[in-house]
């Protein structure tokens, strides 16, 4: 106790440091905590039913399910719940099962992605079809943050080793690939890709919008896992290969066998800053038409009936994003201390 | 296997045939590409070229440094609007690294407390988008401030309301700025040049720079703004997409940074504090001779980074309507000139070289820190 106190009043400058904190403090958190949740309302039809100088949560309870839905039909929304669900499950088990991890990581990235697109689509097995205008609110920067991971990861490491390859060609269009996308602002691609791939391909064929924004972000994405992996696999010591050589394996075989499960341990921590950069950067497609939870709110700000309500509405927003990308960190952080187990002297 | 292997079944036979053929794979993909382009092209009547940038723009920029008036040409509005993205870059830049250096020197304070408030806030913006933060303090912030008439007064010539930021205008002697140019001619050979005495350069630049500032400030005459009516006149407005913007980033890009100087700092061994005292200097000297010079050299690697981050994030003005090259040019140009291909060209051509040239700078920056024969 008397440690703290030393630590919070032992100088002058703490002292005053101290102070000023407990002030800020003051300022911030009582008048928040009042409109947040002491004068809160919770039910209501419109705004007119809200206390004036209080949250009006009523309005994100009667729009929670198009925040996580958006216009999704609402007898068809079990197929969402049960495809996030089937994700979540077998994301958890590829990281943290006992055994069976390769299992769960082969169903994740080819039945989930297939399985998934044919559930959430609709139009076979006798499930009606639903439209991608329709996906909206935080499933659609689930799925595509998902799709774009599991896409990104595989052309990411490719794009390292390329990069590292000893073929000019290769090396060079790597590098020109890479410099590219990290050079260019994701919005603007995301414009390019909305303007202009009709442009590029043949009169006639369209692409949907959902399916353009998610190979931008993929190819966008992909130039950073590039150089993450590119700094594992600088990360792992030249001895492992020049062993794996000696004991008769083939270089590219060492290379895949031998470095790259190395090297992937070594990135864990930069791959998960790229998943949660990506899964925030979702919310640009918001700005090149589609209803993500950004677009979805910023759309229901428009609603007559709940006019003026950005404060509740975005507080919404940051407090999804902040729990989600705070639960990807941290599991993040577990799996690094599972995998880093061996680097540990 | 040397001189009996066929010639094309060596290792390097075979590494050119595959590049080879990844090169005429490429090519046949860009051919393609291209072949559609211009048949989508010449179905749509539209020619390839940029003689469409000294057409009249007919447009307004709401917000513009340059001079402008919509009788300008489409290749004036690029520079226009350039500018403008420029200014809001290196605002931020400026207000980040303040920020970032405020969050971090926080968190090594030893205060509990500042160190839990700043690890909070940092969190916080973390791990929130960009995007969102920027929304929230133009929608739910800026937007809901009062009218001009009943602005929120500063106190010195300084007003905020829902048009904007006000603040008293200076109008500078032509001497004064040619003094200021010089001051930040001499900052920047002090920063990137060949001195022997870097360090000091380092240092005293910005102190020039900013003698300067307070010098020109003094010397100026300051126009305030003044409420006619319904509105301000006079003075410097900054609108409140601009404001939005700068704050936006500039927060947002603060969090990375604290955490960047932060680990810098922390990454110098105590031991060369206690080595470069115990060899008799003071404590300002050891900071000032032997820990800065060594933080800095692990700093600048991924603050340049940021710093191209900043650059990049300024396109999200197109999501509030700010002017910057997204909006006036990839949006406002390419839907009247209809010129996709062209437009996009310059956009991206644009950003890729004031990447490269922003790296090339801290690049060689760095090579001038870093230790020498290492």
């Amino acid at each position: 106790m008397t440690a703290t106190l030393r630590a919070l009043f032992g100088t002058k400058t703490n002292a005053a440091l101290t102070l000023v904190m407990l002030g800020l403090l003051y300022l911030l958190v009582p008048p928040f905590v009042e409109w947040a949740l002491v004068h809160a309302t919770w039910d209501g039809l419109s705004r007119k039913t809200c206390a004036p100088d209080g949250a009006c949560w009523a309005f994100v309870r009667a729009r929670f399910a198009l925040f996580i839905y958006g216009r999704y039909p609402v007898e068809e929304r079990w197929r969402v719940d049960l495809v996030l669900a089937v994700m979540v499950l077998l994301s958890v088990g590829a990281l943290f099962a006992p055994r069976g991890r390769g299992w769960c990581l082969g169903l994740l990235l080819s039945v989930v992605p297939v399985g998934g697109g044919l559930m959430l689509f609709g139009g076979v097995f006798g499930l009606p079809h639903v439209d991608s205008s329709d996906w909206g609110g935080l499933m659609l920067n689930i799925v595509i943050t998902f799709i774009s991971v599991a896409l990104s990861l595989p052309l990411g490491v490719a794009l390292a080793f390329g990069r590292q390859s000893e073929l000019p060609v290769v090396r060079w269009g790597s590098i020109g690939f890479i410099e590219g996308w990290r050079g260019s602002p994701l919005l603007a691609v995301l414009f390019m890709g909305l303007i202009m791939l009709p442009m590029f391909l043949p009169n006639g064929v369209t692409v949907d919008n959902l399916v353009r924004a998610i190979v931008v972000l993929t190819l966008f994405e992909s130039a950073y896992m590039a150089e993450t992996v590119r700094g594992g696999l600088q990360g792992v010591p030249k001895g492992q290969t020049e062993a794996a050589l000696a004991l008769g394996m083939h270089a590219n075989i060492a290379k895949v066998l031998v470095v790259l499960p190395q090297a992937m341990r070594l990135a864990i921590p930069g791959i998960i800053n790229i998943v949660v950069d990506l899964f925030k950067d979702t919310t640009l497609v918001s700005i090149v038409g589609l209803f993500d939870l950004m677009g979805v709110i910023n759309q229901s700000l428009k609603d007559p009936n709940w006019l003026g309500l950005a404060d509740e509405g975005y507080t919404f927003a940051v407090l999804v994003f902040f729990v989600m990308c705070l639960v990807i960190s941290l599991a993040g952080q577990l799996l690094e201390r599972r995998y880093g187990k061996g680097n540990r002297r | 296997m040397t001189s009996a292997t066929p010639f094309l079944r060596t290792r390097k036979a075979r590494a050119w045939i595959w590049q080879g053929v990844a090169c005429l794979v490429f090519l046949a993909i860009v051919l393609w590409l291209a072949g559609n382009a211009r048949e989508n092209m010449a179905a749509r009547n539209i020619t390839f070229g940029f003689d469409f940038l000294q057409r009249v723009a007919g447009f307004d920029i709401p917000f513009h440094l340059l001079p402008w008036a919509n009788t300008d040409t489409y290749g004036y509005a690029l520079l226009v609007c350039l500018v403008n993205t420029l200014l809001c870059a290196a605002m931020s830049i400026v207000l980040a690294s303040a920020l970032g250096l405020l969050i971090a020197l926080m968190r090594l304070s030893g205060n509990p407390l500042a160190a839990a408030i700043s690890r909070a806030v940092m969190e916080i913006v973390r791990n929130t988008p960009q995007l969102v933060q920027i929304f929230f303090i133009y929608v739910a912030v800026l937007q809901s401030l009062p009218p001009p008439r009943a602005s929120i007064v500063f106190g010195g010539g300084f007003f905020l309301n829902v048009r904007g930021l006000l603040l008293p205008a200076p109008s500078l002697d032509a001497r004064v700025v040619l003094l200021g140019v010089l001051a930040l001619g001499l900052a920047v050979v002090g920063w990137f040049g060949r001195s022997p005495g870097r360090i000091a350069g380092v240092i005293l630049g910005p102190l020039l720079v900013l003698a300067w500032l307070v010098g020109a400030g003094l010397s100026a005459d300051w126009e305030l703004p003044a409420l006619h009516g319904f509105n301000f006149t006079g003075g410097l407005r900054i609108p409140p997409e601009l404001l939005a913007l700068w704050l936006g980033i500039s927060i947002y890009t603060a969090a990375f940074i604290s955490e960047i100087i932060r680990a810098a700092i922390l990454a110098i061994s105590h031991g060369q504090t206690e080595a470069s005292l115990s060899l008799g200097l003071t404590r300002g000297q050891a900071m000032y001779l032997v820990i800065l010079p060594q933080a800095l050299r692990i700093l600048i690697p991924p603050l340049t980074s940021q710093y191209l981050n900043i650059i990049k994030s300024t396109t999200l003005g197109a999501a509030i309507a700010y002017p910057d090259i997204l909006q006036i040019f990839g949006r406002t140009v390419l839907n009247q000139s209809g010129r996709a291909v062209e437009v996009m060209t310059l956009l991206l051509g644009v950003f890729l070289s004031i990447n490269l040239v922003t790296s090339a700078l801290m690049n060689r920056w760095n090579r001038k820190l870093m230790l020498q024969g290492r």
